[in-house]
């Protein structure tokens, strides 16, 4: 009983930094229906920040103003990049301001490194707090107790905030429509920055209040991401209480399992997630969303057309210079190209889920991935013959798509974003914890293709056939029936529905169909490779993809490769320098702010423009 | 006080307003009148800039108010309310009121809330409710109410007597009529003719986004083949 009690009181001083983290990401979303992927970047820089201060600042007055001078900061870090990269982009199609907030985290991350250094720095103990008081016998570090007081009065002070005062009525209104706000006399574009200002300095804090139970160091930021995310999610978006029951349940949980079932950790709080949106899809305090309700219905889509036989021709000259490549490039360039085929494979297979299905998944990378471990586990465990293996691979993963698609789709929107995200984590932590199958941190290796196939040259062409092929095919099938029923539920899944088309069978399939191709690259990748980790499951690998496809042109169907082979291409010359991170999410930002409309749409945009193509508006 | 000079507002690809011109003079209520879809709502809202007319002037106090932020057109005075009530649902009436609170202004009535009450007993009533509570015919009293909250000078007013039940309908007509008599100016917009009579100066007919007729209601009565022609019965 007495340790019981202990466990839980350490779970609610863990929920403090995730409640905190939590709650800014969800009233920022709530207002600017931005989802902020930097968040967890903000929070980093927050324990950096309090870090430093706390170096300079001495004694007990020292470190709590230092906690709350890095609040400050990040609230003012927060202001500038609302107001230099998101503002230009609000007008832009939904979500595409998550690509600006992916180029932030990249920025952030080099920014850190330069400033604060590589190495990881150990938290200083709280001035005063450093032993433990007992409680019920149990010892319980005197910080923990102070977390448990800190975090209920933030929390307080943010409800009397919101439904309190003037300033907290217009953000719950605009949360609910800004348009008419804005239409009654209130400066949107200040409470936006204002709100974002808030939901940082909030991140900050929360960053700077985990210094003496844990430090600063440079990943940080993404290993937050996923629980702040689950949290939110669980407690509903834009939900205040939600969020904190929910950062309460997770902590809680967490340090139960740590006790009993480590090698759970990381996987529970996916299931958490999973179990409460299946019975609440909305999470525990969310609410419906509405399509349209905030007053930004998108442009209508524009049809696609099949390629122009100016553009066939196009593609065959290119196809046939790929084609002969080996006869003119050295071996590693063969490598190389065989790396941006597979990654443009991958980019169409979440394209055509995205940009023909409506279908936002933010964790595509479980497919990728996926298949590349069917593949790596079938040849490890029960040596299946690498040709087989290579089949079964997509196999696998499309069932696995046809089944995380099959409970993601019954929610829509940003929450069918997030659970997507939650079962790619859950796969992640799966391989990443189940060391004596997966071999875990260490992957697995030596994954070879058969005799006749290890020759580059011969894998090059296997690439190029199975990748222009799969390509050729996602357009094929963009065409078809299948394709006009898909963008039809993508259009108006209510009229589609009247017309006779039973959406969720069509979108379910897409998800499958998706998942497959995205597993066939990762079959082409392991084999090319010889060896695959649980990287290839991250949440950075399937950013890579989403930011592929934004960067490309969601409503344009080249728009998967063309940006594959743009961001492949730059990250190839970049990575050679050390900071290619910052100028990789700086040059992310400008294509945002500069091409909203992705590269091959901005594009056709500046060629229509010159009168080189006929307009497709009139 | 409203100048409209030849504006052209496009939906996508859809021409809704052709060079649509007409003037609403201080103190004067217009109706706007026109069946579904002829263009009033657009209307509205391109004088909101909530859409852009691609080309034409609007003045308001002999102010360009094209390109301006909707925010900045608010607090010039001009209060607007929508013909989809768009009322914060999750907001309770008070709350409702306050996002639409601005400072007194000069030359227009400072609205209180109580005196709003006053003007509309049945939100006193229901003040700690959330919009989605409410009723049709409360909702419509509430959407008005908080863009009064703004204490504008000229009040734009789309199809207030939409979906509403007859009772309602004669409030508002009263409402209409005590703001005028408060010295505020009114473009309403209606398919109601009847209603439009009851509250009108003059009115301006629209059909497809273009004029067919502006003048005061004596010329239209006069000109009833105007009236069949334009109107719905």
């Amino acid at each position: 009983m007495e340790f019981f009690v202990a466990q839980i009181i350490t779970g609610l001083a863990n929920a403090s930094s995730l409640f905190l983290v939590a709650c800014g990401l969800s009233l920022i979303f709530g207002v600017t229906r931005i989802v902020n992927f930097a968040h967890g970047s903000l929070y980093m820089l927050g324990a950096y920040i309090g870090y430093t201060f706390m170096q300079v600042l001495p004694g007990g007055l020292g470190f709590w103003s230092s906690i709350l001078l890095a609040g400050l900061s990040v609230g003012v870090i927060g202001v500038l990049v609302e107001m230099l990269v998101l503002r230009p982009v609000y007008k832009a199609p939904e979500l595409f301001q998550l690509v600006a907030t992916f180029g932030v985290i990249l920025v952030i991350q080099d920014i850190a490194l330069i400033v604060f250094g590589p190495e990881d720095l150990l938290g200083p103990r709280a001035p005063g707090l450093r032993g433990v008081i007992r409680v019920m016998g149990e010892p319980i570090p005197k910080y923990d107790i102070t977390l448990l007081v800190i975090t209920p009065i933030v929390a307080l002070t943010l409800w009397y905030l919101i439904t309190q005062t003037r300033v907290g009525v217009l953000v719950r209104a605009a949360t609910q429509d800004r348009e008419m706000v804005s239409a009654l006399g209130v400066n949107q574009a200040w409470l936006f920055t204002g709100v974002f200002g808030l939901g940082s300095a909030l991140a900050g804090l929360g960053g700077a209040l985990q210094l003496p139970k844990g430090g600063a160091d440079l990943l940080m930021d993404f290993h937050i991401l996923a629980p702040v995310f689950v949290v939110v999610v669980i407690g509903g978006m834009g939900s205040l209480p939600g969020a904190y029951l929910a950062a309460v349940i997770i902590s809680v949980l967490n340090v139960f399992a740590v006790t009993y079932l480590p090698q759970s950790t990381l996987v529970l709080m996916f299931i958490v997630m999973i179990v409460v949106l299946t019975i609440r899809p909305y999470g525990l305090f969310g609410r419906e969303e509405v399509a349209g309700e905030h007053g930004q219905v998108g442009e209508p889509e524009r049809p696609i057309k099949p390629a122009s036989a100016r553009m066939q021709l196009l593609a065959s000259g290119l196809i046939l210079l790929l084609a002969m490549m080996p006869f003119y490039t050295a071996s590693f360039s063969l490598v190389f190209t065989t790396d941006v085929l597979i990654f443009c494979l991958f980019a169409a297979s979440l394209h055509f889920l995205l940009g023909l299905g409506g279908l936002v998944s933010f964790g595509h990378a479980a497919y990728y991935g996926g298949g590349a471990y069917v593949a790596a586990l079938l040849v490890t465990h029960v040596n299946t013959p690498m040709e087989l293996a290579f089949l079964l691979a997509p196999l696998g993963a499309g069932i696995a798509a046809l089944a995380i698609g099959w409970v993601c789709l019954r929610l829509t929107g940003v929450y069918f974003a997030m659970l997507t995200l939650a079962f790619a984590q859950l796969l992640w932590s799966l391989v990443f914890q189940w060391g004596e199958v997966t071999g875990g941190d260490d992957g697995l290796v030596n994954i070879w293709p058969s005799e006749w196939l290890k020759p580059t040259i011969i894998y090059y062409y296997l690439t190029l056939l199975f990748c222009v092929g799969g390509i050729l095919l996602l357009r094929h099938i963009a065409h078809s029936p299948f394709g006009y029923a898909l963008r039809a539920a993508r259009d108006s899944q209510r009229q589609a529905e009247s017309t006779g088309i039973d959406t969720r069978k069509i979108q379910l399939l897409a998800f499958g169909f998706a998942g497959f191709m995205g597993g066939l690259a990762g079959a082409l990748f392991v084999f090319s490779k010889g060896s695959v980790f649980p990287n290839e499951l991250e949440i950075a690998r399937s950013f890579d993809a989403l930011i592929v496809v934004f960067l490309g042109g969601v409503k344009t169907l080249a728009g998967g490769v063309a940006g594959g082979v743009f961001f492949k291409g730059i990250e190839d010359i970049l990575i050679k320098f050390e900071y290619w991170r910052l100028v990789m999410g700086l040059l992310i930002i400008f294509v945002v702010i500069l091409a909203p409309e992705g590269i091959v749409g901005s594009l056709r945009k500046g060629a229509e423009r010159l009168n080189l193509i006929k307009s497709r508006h009139m | 006080m409203l100048k409209v000079n030849a504006i052209n507002s496009f939906y996508g690809k859809a021409h809704v307003l052709r060079n649509l011109s007409f003037n609403v003079p201080k103190g004067h209520v217009v109706a706007l009148l026109g069946r579904n879809g002829a263009g009033k709502s657009t209307t509205m809202k391109s004088i909101m800039q909530l859409v852009r007319p691609s080309s034409g002037e609007i003045t308001f106090k002999d102010e360009d108010i094209v390109r301006l932020p909707s925010h900045q057109i608010a607090r010039l005075g001009l209060g607007y309310v929508p013909e989809d009530r768009r009322i914060f649902t999750d907001l309770t009436v008070i709350e409702n009121l306050l996002v639409g609170w601005q400072s007194p202004r000069e030359g227009a009535v400072t609205w209180t809330q109580e005196m709003l009450f006053d003007l509309f007993p049945n939100l006193a009533e229901r003040r700690n409710n959330r919009g989605k509570a409410l009723s049709g015919g409360e909702q419509q009293m509430l959407t008005i109410a908080r863009t009064l909250m703004g204490n504008p000078s000229f009040v734009l007013l789309d199809e207030p007597s939409e979906g509403v039940a007859p009772v309602i309908i004669e409030q508002m007509i009263k409402v209409i009529g005590q703001l005028k008599s408060e010295g505020l100016t009114v473009l309403l917009s209606e398919q109601n003719l009847h209603f439009a009579q009851a509250v009108a100066d003059s009115t301006v007919i629209i059909e497809s986004g273009v004029k067919m007729f502006d003048g005061t209601l004596e010329t239209l009565n006069s000109k009833p083949e105007i009236r069949d022609a334009y109107l719905a019965a």
